[in-house]
């Protein structure tokens, strides 16, 4: 295994940390050939949007799309759940050959009779942009005629990475933005950008901010509502989180509405404080939430620590390999291991970008392996050469961990738990620790 | 209700599927590829096509899915997907070094119009394909058909590029086992074992999608049918199909190419269609049924005979590929049960949904069956009139959830349970164990729903 030959354009995509130069190439479209982990633009715009509960999501193109899509993480709601339905125009050969607006146009119409969905977002796949069909217009139209918003989304698959459907999403956002009346929106106000409440985070943050004395106009997309993304312009603050999903957005928001923009991780004790305190610091002519925030941090700290020593003292020592979509998500991550007294053997992402993987030099350790867009045969060579006890990725990871016998943690799609906040870091610890100290592993194999 | 978005009038849809009972052709060209012994599938398309296919299966079989992409970007979707596709073919034989390596179109690269044998041609002339291995494909639009489709076309590809029509006529009767599990094409290889028969079996996926943990990453583990099986194929005394809509085209071609006498049966679900294979496989290797089966046979009988009682009558809906559905619906009929509402999003033509009439034609019931067909609407028919029992992949339950019906999974995909690919439901064993799960779920029901007076220790 240990002989598996790197491909000549992917060893500019591997770094030895404390080697010299550091010379990462990143933010390419992946070899043809190789076996990545990576999606397309359409699964990008699909996990931003998806979680919008009240709106129609209809996914124009042969049924796979939908099909693959269907339900597949969560994105919890507190109301509609039209969303975990899946809805396509299911092209056929003719339409194909004759086109597919008619068709579209029709689904369109009688989907929005039937369900009076709130907005309407209309995802193009890749044929859609092959056989020309004009989806604006379409949309346009319907729009129109039924006096809701019907938004495409341009995510057709071959045209660019998974990024590039972030940013076809936050475009059909932008869209919606503005459009309702903002008097009622406090001055002390902030947007959740990019938080998508696949295991039932949003709701713990929109409570701490809450708690702090500060309005949460809209949360996108997790638990989201579209009369929610229609007034959050209103908001005096866009709080982002993750690197890549929706930093577009917040730009566009800056550039039209002047709302400034901070980026926060609610993962791991450090950076979850640091997402309230930045916040409080954003309001500091009102002092008093400052104080809220304290006490809030402290006694949310206060409830977690003491557990936390005690797993601390189960897996510290214990050496973990991180390879997840976003960069940004790896160095929330590295700091919460490092509370858990765990060493970062492994650092690696999808999508991160030169300075992503600079940062990630900075944080690590000598001699840790850093990955952009790895294959499965890379993963796995360099996570025996590290003896990696864990291992952190999403679901294509979770069988190559547990075929060599290593604990394994979902920190994508198909977390079931919340990992954001304090309780979420405490679940995180919790869930660690079953995997690593699992007595399955005592009945593995001797890894070679 | 996670379903409460569903209308209880039912209006005819033209345009639309909505919650649907079929994926795309890709996939199961990718499941099928993966029965080939060192075969590294390849998906010709953009890069979420392949992620999403690996995704699936993998949640499916809990087990790690290998398969390569052509990535395709914008240019490529211009001036064609030659150059990713050469360049794919040499990158995975210098790096992944597979046996073979078996490329699926996908609508992207089949609207574009790729002309993926020239492009392999080509490949072949530049010499990027190393001596003694393949490059194999199939097409697989993914406005056609659906995943049961694409396992079709992969598996006739099989027979396209290696079955040998030179080769002497052997003593091997040719199995194709259909779009089952690993551990039904295992138990299909045992019957004919205990039966003495010499056979190759393809696709094979089983100890590939359900292997054992041995603390090593395999990118190609042990099992799978080799190039060498596939090529003598050809010289086969007969082949017995399993499924027509998985398995018909295959064994027609290498019926057509290499004069194989095939025999397309229903996939041996029950008693009746056992019996049938069992009996197929006697008559054309000229061999006795071994004790053995018709051990287990008497078996599978006396579990249907103590509980016949249970199984009357009762109203079951099912959604399913065409090849399970059908032989699941003579099972049921053949135990007093009744199916009365019948699902699948294959378009599996007329011929296919006369089979369905005619399987049900003496059960004392509207039956409604509907092909192709969405969960949607199988849905409103449960709403209008309920079931005792549904059957069906993963995603029936949220129907059995939000009305409060008994499940039962079997197909593709099973995103939520293991044991699937580990124990069959084909065969005499197989059906036992269906038996099982039929009388698990009713009683379970039972027992719960019983008054405390009407509430039973001995059933």
């Amino acid at each position: 295994m240990s002989s598996i030959p790197i491909l000549k354009e992917r060893q500019q995509q591997i770094h030895r940390t404390g080697e010299e130069p550091f010379t990462m190439t990143c933010g390419q479209h992946s070899v043809a050939g190789s076996v990545s982990q990576r999606a397309c633009v359409f699964c990008g715009s699909r996990v931003v949007l998806y979680p919008i509960a009240d709106a129609l999501h209809l996914i124009h193109g042969p049924i796979g799309c939908a099909a693959y899509t269907w339900d597949i993480r969560g994105a919890l709601s507190s109301g509609p759940e039209l969303h975990r339905l899946s809805f396509s125009t299911d092209l056929q050969e003719k339409d194909v050959v004759f086109g597919g607006e008619k068709k579209l146009y029709r689904a369109l119409v009688e989907l929005i009779e039937t369900h009076k969905p709130k907005a309407a977002f209309v995802y193009a796949t890749c044929i859609v942009g092959i056989i020309g069909d004009d989806v604006d217009a379409v949309c346009r139209q319907v729009s129109r005629e039924t006096g809701i918003p019907v938004l495409p989304v341009h995510s057709e698959g071959f045209k660019g990475t998974k990024k590039d459907g972030y940013k076809a999403a936050c475009e059909a956002l932008f869209k919606l933005v503005g459009e309702n009346p903002v008097d009622s929106v406090s001055p002390r106000s902030i947007n959740i950008l990019g938080e998508f409440n696949i295991g039932g985070e949003a709701w713990i943050i929109r409570d701490y901010y809450r708690r702090m004395g500060v309005e949460v106009v809209s949360v996108m997309t997790g638990d989201g509502r579209v009369d929610d993304v229609r007034r959050s312009h209103g908001a005096a603050l866009n709080v982002v989180q993750c690197s890549g999903a929706m930093t577009y957005l917040a730009e566009m928001m800056k550039e039209a509405y002047g709302i400034p923009y901070i980026r926060v991780s609610y993962f791991g004790i450090e950076d979850q404080s640091r997402a309230l305190y930045d916040v409080a610091a954003h309001f500091s002519e009102d002092p008093a939430i400052m104080k809220r925030t304290r006490g809030i941090v402290r006694e949310e700290v206060g409830r977690i620590y003491p557990e936390l020593q005690t797993i601390r003292a189960r897996v510290g020592g214990k050496r973990a390999a991180i390879y997840v979509g976003g960069a940004f998500k790896a160095f929330s991550l590295i700091k919460a291991l490092r509370q858990l007294d765990m060493d970062v053997v492994l650092a690696g992402s999808q999508t991160g970008n030169d300075s992503d993987y600079k940062t990630l030099r900075d944080m690590c350790d000598d001699g840790t392996i850093i990955l952009d867009d790895a294959n499965p045969l890379e993963l796995s060579r360099y996570i025996i050469e590290k003896r990696a006890d864990l291992i952190i990725g999403g679901v294509k990871e979770r069988p190559i961990a547990y075929k060599m016998g290593i604990g394994f943690c979902d920190h994508n799609h198909e977390r079931k738990i919340p990992l954001a906040g304090y309780e979420g870091m405490l679940n995180f610890a919790r869930e660690v620790c079953r995997t690593v100290t699992s007595p399955v592993w005592r009945f593995a194999p001797a890894r070679q | 209700m996670l379903l409460r978005h569903t209308t209880e009038t039912i209006r005819e849809r033209k345009a639309l599927t909505v919650n649907p009972a079929k994926t795309c052709q890709p996939i199961g060209a990718m499941y099928a590829a993966l029965g080939i012994h060192g075969c590294l599938p390849h998906s010709h398309g953009s890069q979420g096509c392949y992620a999403y296919h690996r995704s699936t299966l993998t949640r499916h079989y809990k087990e790690p899915v290998m398969a390569a992409t052509s990535a395709f970007t914008e240019g490529a979707s211009v001036f064609g997907g030659q150059a990713n596709l050469l360049q794919a073919i040499d990158n995975i034989f210098t790096v992944y070094d597979p046996e073979v390596i078996a490329v699926h179109t996908t609508c992207l690269s089949e609207t574009i119009g790729d002309d993926i044998p020239q492009i392999i041609g080509k490949a072949k002339a530049d010499g990027k394909i190393p001596d003694g291995k393949y490059v194999i494909h199939t097409n697989t639009p993914s406005y056609v058909g659906s995943h049961v489709t694409g396992f079709a076309n992969m598996t006739k590809s099989m027979v396209d590029y290696f079955a040998e029509p030179s080769i002497p006529r052997g003593k091997q009767i040719n199995l194709i086992p259909g779009f089952v599990e690993p551990a039904d094409m295992e138990e299909i290889k045992r019957i004919t074992s205990v039966m003495g028969i010499e056979t190759i079996l393809f696709p094979d996926t089983a100890r590939v999608l359900n292997g054992p943990m041995t603390g090593t990453y395999r990118m190609y583990p042990e099992g799978g049918v080799t190039i060498e099986e596939l090529k003598r194929t050809g010289g086969g005394m007969a082949t017995v199909a399993l499924g027509q809509a998985a398995s018909g085209a295959a064994a027609r071609a290498l019926d057509v190419k290499c004069k194989t006498p095939c025999h397309i049966l229903d996939l041996p679900i029950g008693l009746h269609a056992t019996d049938r294979f069992v009996d197929t496989l006697r008559r054309v290797a000229g061999v006795n049924v071994p004790e053995c089966l018709e051990f287990e046979r008497g078996q599978l009988l006396d579990v249907i005979a103590d509980m016949h009682q249970y199984f009357h009558g009762k109203r079951v809906g099912l959604v399913g590929d065409p090849d399970q559905l059908l032989a699941l619906t003579r099972f049921l009929v053949s135990i007093d049960m009744h199916p009365v509402y019948l699902v699948t999003g294959t378009p599996a033509g007329k011929k296919f949904k006369s089979a369905l009439r005619e399987a049900v034609k003496d059960v004392p019931a509207e039956v409604k069956i509907q092909v192709p067909g969405d969960m949607f609407l199988f849905h409103q028919w449960i709403k209008q009139q309920p079931v005792d029992l549904l059957i069906g992949n993963t995603y029936l339950k949220y129907i059995a959830r939000d009305e409060d019906i008994p499940f039962i999974r079997h197909g593709f995909p099973i995103l939520d349970r293991v044991g699937h690919s580990y124990f069959p439901t084909l065969g005499y064993r197989g059906g036992m164990r269906l038996l099982e799960k039929f009388l698990d779920a009713l009683l379970d029901r039972k027992d719960r729903d019983s008054t405390e007076s009407g509430f039973e220790l001995v059933m």
